[in-house]
């Protein structure tokens, strides 16, 4: 998956937050609706579209999205 | 070897109930629709103060024995998994034996487990019963995790609810208990613990703090660490399940319906997708009960075949993944 898919992908998870709001540097974690329930989904979304895990403290550790993409990269 | 069946199941809930509106009247950051897309729990029941776990035990063994008009004289073994026990000691369930006006030459213990506890008490009512320790076991489930959170703790106050099963063990009955598979690991102890109030740490720890979702934390109430339960259960759940088909001589192609313990209606589904499992073949209804632990599993068996979608020559797959961690599962042959 391509960094531009994953952060469409990224924003479906997300109700409330208009999509085009989500870019590659958008700092996930600063957005109003970011929260336990949205990570959840978040890792289950990794889980099913790249068949990798990451952790709480994965999340914890990056900030943007294109960081976050990286990490899924290097799992 | 002699065959074990399960007889009959009955469930029984607090008369509280807490809706979704409520929820998100005293957490605003929470709307009715978001609890209900990401969690999928619409209502849970919880008990009130002085209404514990052995009380809706009692309530759903009354409501067994009244269902199939069973003489009760004829329980010879009770087990009552529950993590929310009367008192450290002495044993709910011989508390429970009494109350209950059951048989005095029985075995009566209390098993603390979790989201698991109903496959291995079941493991356990099926092992007595094969030695020719006991013909007829009442097996209840009974939990009221909503006594252990804090009540600013959104996420736990939605998920789970309070509820109790009774399930007789018999060597008759509707649907016979194959194979077990059961595994530990206690590695993962520390993801979902109510740390104070033991022998370990005997006092209130009283060190409450704020995680960066605003979620509250204290080693005195419920603790959960959602990232890591959730990775655990996807992580274990496919050999889990192929484990439970092989030991019982039988395919996923087998399996008419698959009533598994359900940590909530989101995991539940990711889970189902995974195992590839269509809808009409997976059995979710804890909707309208919350995540009641041990009594998951025996409230959907009981749902179930009200609905119709469990009858004579049903092939049901239960598997649980359970704090501890533990985890089990086993094929019912109705």
């Amino acid at each position: 998956m391509e960094l531009k898919e994953f952060v469409e992908r990224f924003a479906e998870e997300f109700d409330e937050t208009p999509a085009e709001q989500f870019k590659a540097d958008t700092v996930f974690k600063s957005l109003d609706e970011w929260g336990s329930l949205t990570a959840l989904s978040i890792i289950a979304m990794v889980d099913e579209e790249f068949e990798k895990r990451i952790t709480g403290a994965d999340l914890r550790s990056v900030n943007t999205l294109e960081e976050l993409y990286n990490l899924i990269q290097n799992k | 070897m002699m065959k074990v069946y399960i007889k009959a199941i009955a469930y029984n809930l607090p008369e509280k109930v807490l809706t979704n509106e409520m929820i998100a009247q005293e957490f605003p950051e929470w709307t009715v629709e978001k609890i209900d897309k990401k969690i999928g729990i619409k209502q849970r029941h919880v008990t009130v103060d002085g209404e514990t776990a052995s009380d809706l035990a009692i309530g759903a063994a009354e409501k067994l024995f009244a269902n199939i008009s069973y003489d009760r004289s004829q329980i010879d073994y009770l087990i009552f998994v529950t993590q929310s026990p009367d008192y450290h000691l002495p044993t709910t369930a011989c508390t429970i034996q009494t109350r209950l006006g059951l048989s005095k030459r029985i075995t009566a213990i209390d098993v603390n487990l979790g989201c698991n506890g109903f496959v291995a008490g079941l493991s356990l009512a099926k092992a007595v019963i094969v030695a020719g320790q006991a013909k007829n076991v009442l097996l209840l489930t009974g939990e009221t995790y909503s006594k252990y959170m804090h009540e600013r703790d959104k996420s736990n106050r939605t998920i789970f609810g309070d509820g109790a099963a009774a399930t007789l063990v018999s060597t008759e009955g509707i649907a016979e208990v194959g194979e077990f598979v059961i595994g530990t690991d206690g590695t993962g102890a520390e993801n979902l613990i109510v740390k104070t109030g033991g022998a370990r740490h005997p006092q209130p720890a009283g060190d409450l703090k704020f995680d960066d979702f605003g979620n509250p934390r204290s080693s005195d109430n419920l603790y959960m660490d959602g990232p890591a339960i959730l990775n655990y259960s996807l992580d274990s759940i496919p050999q889990l399940v192929e484990d439970v088909l092989e030991k019982n001589h039988v395919t996923m192609d087998d399996i008419d319906l698959h009533v598994y313990h359900q940590a909530n209606t989101f995991l539940a589904n990711l889970e189902r997708r995974k195992l590839r499992i269509s809808e009409e073949q997976y059995y979710c209804n804890i909707e309208n009960f919350g995540n009641t632990v041990s009594s998951t599993i025996p409230i959907a068996l009981c749902e179930a075949m009200k609905e119709g979608r469990i009858s004579k020559g049903t092939k049901v797959l239960s598997v649980a993944q359970g704090l501890g961690y533990t985890w089990g599962g086993m094929v019912l042959f109705f």
